[in-house]
């Protein structure tokens, strides 16, 4: 079982030029911050490193900060066989969010991505099939968990407001 | 032998086409509104491809806008057939951001209710997967059943579906005064019920050729997939949040994980997936039994704090749910609501094996096989 | 009600009036279509379930709105859904009725201010005849809806049409 200081530190010596952070002064669980782009190269040696042998992931959610301007994924990841769990982070820009897709090393993820992009419109490259999964396919009024959405009033001749 | 039948069309001069199928969100099977899209290349399925969305409610929308104990009703409402446990991975979630300790009795109480509604869950899930299958008694049986657990709910908190009842920091009623004999009472009688329904559904020869050998869910592509619950124990692997990540005082108990064995079958198929519910069920009977006898004294509002707001931070918390692993993801920017809630659903996160399970059995093993994984789809859209 | 406490004069003959007697062989026998949405769905199921039992009232499921006389909107109505409502409404043949049962497909429920995907009522899609209020309501309001849904069908004229 390894805690999170120690997966920091065999990240830091694979992956000596990306930039790999730590973030533990916030309560309950200290987490790793990676780049959006990489975050594939990192969860694949993170899923088949015999020591670490992360083979699920449990929970990937979007998040809207407004206030930094940008839109991150946290993805939770854990091992069945060691019983060690990781919180790893990526935050991309707001205007243009793209991160790097997990669904080749993790096929449980496929879906949890389809929704931030359907929530957040956040864009996940070498997805296989990156569409709406929750709001109708047509839907045209944005990404409603984001904190500026607003309320269409009218969709398909039914009035959407209270 | 129907792919005997395919090769030997394909190879004369019929033209075949693959049909697409639908079966639409009103479904007397799908356990809710889910639309399938079947391709069929005559009776044998190629691809399925399930869409939801249709009954999103905007939970996580209403998260950000409500203080953190408004936000329990709209807990119970997403897995309708497992509120307690609902209300319970919320409660676990905050407590463990908030870092109160609970008096004993209050863990005691909130064991013995999440036990009972894993076994009227289960219950529900038998009886309409019979009817699913064909057999119609066992759905009045279960569901007779199943009257009697929500009468020990009514007579504690009022309510018969959705409760209200697990709060942040205890609960909202202590304990009727006769609900430990009558608890007791359901016990003794619920035994000798589960060895009638074991002959009327589980060991008839009917329903085991339907389920053996359909839907074989391998461990590996179990554990890539995020399968949890009562579906990854029955491809053989032990895994339960009560035992391998303990929370409340589940550890202070004697109690059994089965797992499935392919006994009429191959490991992993619909049958195992079906008789594993059956043995929880006798599990969670011997859970609530000594819960009961060890039931101390105490005050279930003490801890409730007076105003919630927790600092700025992140909490993962998760509890056994009866369809797998729930987990609560809240982010706090240190006002009274949340600043973001996201629900991990154990029926979301298992919706995705469908489409490799049903490749190559034929249409009414579709209705089989997601019978077999028991969703509930106000959890998987939220 | 008028129809059997007419006097049986010569063994099995009874008088009444057409209406009347349409009407009672309406009420009597009202199939459902079976259609659940969401938490209110299973209170539905546990009303046709043995301890509150449906079938008393002559009122089994049937899968094809094209059997069916009655429609019951139990749970929470997304405008995902709504369309294919309304396309089932439209599949029922006359005469039909909608009992909208639980708060949400009465008025939108507790979702009604920040839900963005749910209909705030049914009866912005389709004409409802009985309101069954309640989150969820329990299986004897459902059973009061029903008949009050019978009481609405005994008054019915067969010359003069409805609203």
């Amino acid at each position: 079982m390894k805690n999170t200081e120690e997966i920091l530190q065999i990240l830091k010596d694979t992956f000596p030029e990306s930039s790999i952070e730590l973030k533990a002064d916030l309560p309950v669980e200290s987490f790793i911050i990676c780049n959006p782009l990489e975050i594939d190269k990192i969860s694949n040696f993170l899923h088949d490193n015999t020591e670490l042998d992360f083979n699920s992931l449990i929970n990937l959610s979007g998040v809207d900060e407004i206030k930094a301007n940008q839109l991150s994924v946290y993805y939770h990841i854990e091992s069945t066989r060691l019983k060690h769990k990781l919180v790893l982070k990526v935050a991309a820009d707001r205007n243009n969010p793209e991160v790097a897709s997990v669904t080749d090393i993790w096929k449980g993820a496929n879906w949890h991505e389809r929704e931030a992009y359907d929530m957040f419109g956040i864009k996940f490259l070498n997805h296989p099939d990156l569409r709406r999964i929750l709001m109708p396919y047509d839907w045209e009024a944005g990404y409603p968990l984001r904190k500026d959405y607003e309320n269409p009033e009218f969709y398909q001749g039914m009035k959407v407001p209270y | 032998m129907s792919q005997d039948i395919l090769t030997k069309t394909k190879s004369s001069v019929i033209r075949t086409e693959e049909m697409v199928l639908n079966m639409g969100p009103q479904h007397p099977s799908t356990h809710g509104v889910l639309r399938l899209e079947l391709g069929l290349e005559g009776e044998i399925i190629t691809k399925v491809i399930p869409h939801i969305g249709y009954l999103h409610r905007c939970f996580e929308k209403h998260c950000e806008a409500m203080t953190y104990p408004q936000i329990v009703p709209y807990t119970d409402r997403m897995d309708y057939l497992a509120s307690m446990g609902n209300e319970f991975g919320y409660a676990v979630a905050m407590e463990k951001f908030l870092g109160i300790e609970l008096p004993q009795r209050v863990e005691y109480i909130r064991v013995i209710m999440a036990e009972f509604q894993r076994i009227a869950s289960h219950l529900v899930a038998l009886g309409t997967y019979g009817a699913d299958i064909g057999a119609f008694t066992p759905f009045l049986y279960c569901f007779r059943d199943r009257e009697k657990i929500l009468h020990l709910f009514e007579i504690t908190c009022g309510a018969r579906l959705l409760y209200n009842y697990i709060w942040v920091g205890g609960l909202s009623h202590d304990l009727h005064p006769d609900f430990v004999r009558k608890a007791k009472d359901f016990i003794k009688e619920f035994r000798p019920t589960i060895k009638e329904l074991n002959e009327l559904l589980s060991y008839n020869k009917i329903f085991i050729d339907r389920t053996a050998n359909v839907g074989i869910l391998p461990v590996d592509t179990a554990i890539n997939y995020g399968v949890s619950g009562p579906n990854l124990r029955a491809s053989g692997f032990k895994w339960d949040i009560r035992k391998d990540d303990p929370y409340s005082v589940y550890d202070k108990f004697d109690f059994d994980i089965p797992v499935g064995k392919g006994t009429h079958g191959t490991v992993g198929d619909s049958w195992d997936r079906y008789f594993v519910r059956i043995l929880e069920m006798e599990e969670s009977l011997k859970i609530i039994e000594q819960a009961l006898d060890q039931l101390p004294d105490g005050d279930v509002q003490s801890a409730i704090p007076k105003r919630i707001k927790p600092n700025a931070g992140q909490v993962y918390g998760r509890v056994e749910n009866p369809r797998g692993e729930l987990g609560y993801f809240i982010i706090s920017d240190g006002s009274t609501s949340p600043y973001r809630v996201k629900v991990r659903a154990p029926s979301f996160v298992t919706m995705q094996i469908l489409g490799e399970l049903c490749k190559g059995y034929m249409i009414a093993d579709v209705i089989t096989i997601l019978g077999s994984i028991d969703i509930v789809l106000g959890e998987i859209d939220r | 009600m008028g129809l059997l406490d007419k006097e049986f004069n010569d063994g099995n003959i009874v008088i009444a009036k057409a209406e009347d007697l349409m009407n009672w062989a309406r009420l009597s026998s009202l199939w459902q279509v079976s259609f659940g949405l969401a938490c209110c769905a299973i209170e539905m199921m546990a009303t046709s379930a043995s301890h509150y039992d449906f079938d008393r009232f002559g009122v089994i499921p049937r899968p094809s709105p094209r059997h069916a006389d009655i429609i019951i909107i139990s749970g929470t109505v997304t405008l995902k859904m709504a369309t294919r409502i309304k396309r089932l409404y439209e599949q029922m043949p006359e005469p039909k009725y909608i009992i909208s049962m639980g708060s949400c497909s009465n008025s939108g429920g507790p979702y009604w201010e920040h839900g963005y995907h749910v209909l705030k009522g049914i009866d912005r899609v389709i004409p409802v005849d009985v309101y069954v209020p309640g989150c969820p309501p329990r299986p004897e309001a459902l059973l009061e809806g029903l008949i009050k849904l019978q009481e609405k069908i005994r008054k019915t004229s067969l010359i003069k049409k409805s609203a």
